[in-house]
């Protein structure tokens, strides 16, 4: 058998060896990597590409028709009153529901390093929110918030708090919308943001606070002094990643009005606005438009933020 | 065991003989677990750390990585709640002392090991402690920089006079910069005494063996008509210095340091050996002989010149030999 092997396939000359081996060496990476790499180009590169297109073609049609390229997305867009209105409150939430979710979070996350008994559950129940669906407990919230049967009225009641219309319009205004979708969307971005400040937490070395107490450090003092400029790196790549997901809150609003915004179309968001021109509309050109706006707003906070993590760097 | 006030008391002793335990004791980071603590009059051993007034310096140093060095060195000062100016004015002083006043803007990442502990003992020292902890200052510098710290440690204490306590486990760091040791062996207290009278008058093989470098030789062998005997019963040596009462019979180990034994210029001696090898490290030399089957080492004169394979005499000096129980390794 070995004989005739070796009659059917010649043993080949060094080089030819070597020049197959380079191949494989260039070639197999590239078929191990091919299926991701085709999902990513279809389901991620092309559609980008695809947005700034859109954006830029005027009267775009699903038919594949437009009328030239130009900038008249972008200024419907800016003068649209929805997205104006998208704007603001979605400003409004991220600048609410990411400084009170990173405090909160912190002080939570303080408290779960510390060795208490029952320490598991905690953790545990701390962590639910990111392992459930969040328009599914959205619903819940949305009972959390009725008027009339609602727990958190009924709390606010325990406080001598007159009932709140958390969900509700009355003579055309409807303020406490927004307060509801930033309790909800500070309670869905905890979990996350305590799991990683957890771990920053847990990479202190206790070297520092056994220094400080020897130097009879308070543990408020040890809090602020060392604890927390010690996470101020950890704090801050949890705060850039929960800006870029806060500006794209959406999945917030929708449980809450069964799907649409606000009680009064008062709570458009960014994505709401540019899922709505997209989907219910049909206006592609305008939800590129918007698309590129967000991103461009979400990529100066980034930059802006990234700049500013560069002076806590040890 | 006593501390005495102003001076520099090393704890020494291998790995895990408890000395850092003590230390931590000592601070108040521990609780004790019996048995109590007195900083001259005043009983601390439940007092919390802060009350304590001891300035500690970490192994790693614990510099706040996110302070500048004068922030570090002020940071005691500023939980005391001293205002601002002062505690500025005072840790300037300090960073004068331990020659870091050119370094106060820096973060300690920017800063050398040397540099990092000379803030690190700074911001121990400005609170103006009652004891000021060293633990382990100098494993984390290089053997040069170590020569270096531990001459600056000396300094620093004797210009403070702070009651100072050193945790090594490096004997030659002990010997060489304090004013007493406490060699420790499994959390109990071996010798306490000063460096030299530890090392010309060891109370039990271990502290013997643990000072000292080379390391002495212990020789294993038996007593017989007052003179000691090798194991294999090729050597006795009788020594004018041995004590007069030993012990018949009694299974022993007798400690040569290799200082103690010099090549006799005449026929008087108290024994004979066969140089084997010679090796010269840096100007001394050293020889090895034998004892029966037992090898040990030796300075050798430099007047001596023979090849090896000579047979010599020796004479044992006064200083650097002992006789320990070979059981219980106390000195006889």
């Amino acid at each position: 058998m070995a004989d005739l092997a070796k009659k059917e396939k010649p043993a080949r000359s060094k080089a030819e060896a070597q020049g197959n081996y380079i191949f494989n060496r260039k070639w197999e990476p590239v078929l191990y990597m091919l299926p991701f790499a085709l999902g990513l180009l279809v389901f991620t590169i092309y559609p980008i590409v695809r947005v700034v297109i859109m954006a830029f073609q005027e009267k775009y049609r699903l038919s594949g028709r437009y009328d030239g390229f130009g900038l008249y997305n972008f200024q419907y867009v800016l003068g649209n009153d929805d997205f104006r209105n998208a704007i603001s409150n979605t400003f409004i939430y991220v600048f609410t529901v990411v400084p009170i979710a990173t405090i909160l979070a912190i002080l939570i996350a303080n408290l779960l390093n510390q060795k208490i008994r029952g320490m598991a559950i905690f953790q545990t129940a701390y962590f639910l929110p990111m392992v459930t669906s969040s328009i599914a407990v959205g619903l819940s919230w949305r009972y959390i918030f009725n008027s009339q049967i609602g727990v958190m009225n009924w709390l606010l009641s325990l406080f001598g708090i007159e009932a709140v219309d958390w969900l509700g319009a009355s003579g055309g205004v409807a303020p406490w919308n927004i307060v509801a979708v930033i309790i909800f969307g500070v309670w869905n971005m905890l979990p996350f943001t305590i799991i990683l400040l957890l771990s920053g937490l847990q990479n202190i070395d206790p070297m520092y606070y056994t220094a400080a107490k020897v130097d009879g450090a308070g543990s408020r003092k040890i809090f602020f002094r060392i604890t927390v400029p010690l996470l101020a790196p950890t704090i801050f790549l949890t705060m850039i990643i929960n800006m870029i997901s806060a500006f794209k809150v959406y999945n917030e609003i929708i449980p809450f009005w069964s799907g649409r915004p606000g009680a009064i179309n008062n709570l458009y968001t960014m994505v709401y606005f540019i899922k709505e021109q997209f989907y219910s509309k049909d206006r592609l050109g305008f939800a590129s438009a918007a698309a590129i706006i967000l991103f461009l707003i979400i990529f100066t906070f980034t930059m802006l933020q990234r700049y500013v993590q560069r002076k806590f760097r040890y | 065991m006593d501390f005495d006030d102003g001076k520099l008391t090393a704890l020494l002793g291998p790995s895990g003989c408890g000395k850092s335990t003590m230390l931590n004791m000592l601070s108040g980071i521990l609780p004790v677990t019996e048995g109590h603590i007195w900083f001259d009059e005043d009983d601390v051993t439940n007092m919390p750390p802060q009350d304590r007034g001891v300035g500690l310096v970490f192994q790693n140093y614990a510099l706040y990585p996110h302070m500048t060095v004068l922030e570090n060195i002020a940071f005691p000062l500023e939980i005391k709640k001293v205002p601002k100016a002062e505690r500025i004015e005072k840790a300037k002083e300090m960073a004068r002392l331990v020659h870091v006043d050119q370094l106060l803007d820096r973060k300690p990442g920017a800063l050398s090991g040397g540099q990092q502990q000379r803030v690190a003992i700074a911001r121990a020292l400005i609170k103006e402690p009652r004891l000021l902890l060293l633990d382990e200052p100098l494993s984390n510098l290089d053997a040069r920089l170590r020569l270096e710290m531990r001459e600056e440690i000396r300094r620093i204490q004797l210009r403070t006079g702070v009651t100072t306590i050193f945790v090594t486990h490096d004997q030659e760091e002990a010997m060489s910069i304090c004013d007493k040791i406490v060699l420790m062996k499994d959390g109990v207290l071996q010798q306490e005494d000063g460096p030299q009278e530890l090392y010309d008058d060891p109370a039990n093989l271990f502290v013997a063996n643990f000072l000292g470098n080379p390391p002495i030789n212990n020789v294993e062998g038996f007593i017989r008509d007052g003179a000691f005997v090798t194991k294999d019963e090729a050597v006795t040596i009788r020594y004018r210095n041995f004590p007069k009462e030993l012990p018949e019979g009694r299974e022993v180990i007798l400690g040569i340091r290799a200082e103690a034994a010099i090549i006799s210029r005449d026929e008087t001696h108290d024994f004979t050996s066969v140089i084997k090898t010679r090796s010269t490290i840096g100007k001394e030399e050293l020889a090895q002989l034998n004892l029966g089957e037992q090898e040990i080492r030796v300075y050798l004169s430099n007047e001596y010149e023979d090849e090896p394979g000579q047979a010599a005499n020796f004479h044992l000096r006064r200083k650097g030999v002992f006789l320990f129980d070979k059981e219980t390794g106390e000195r006889l």
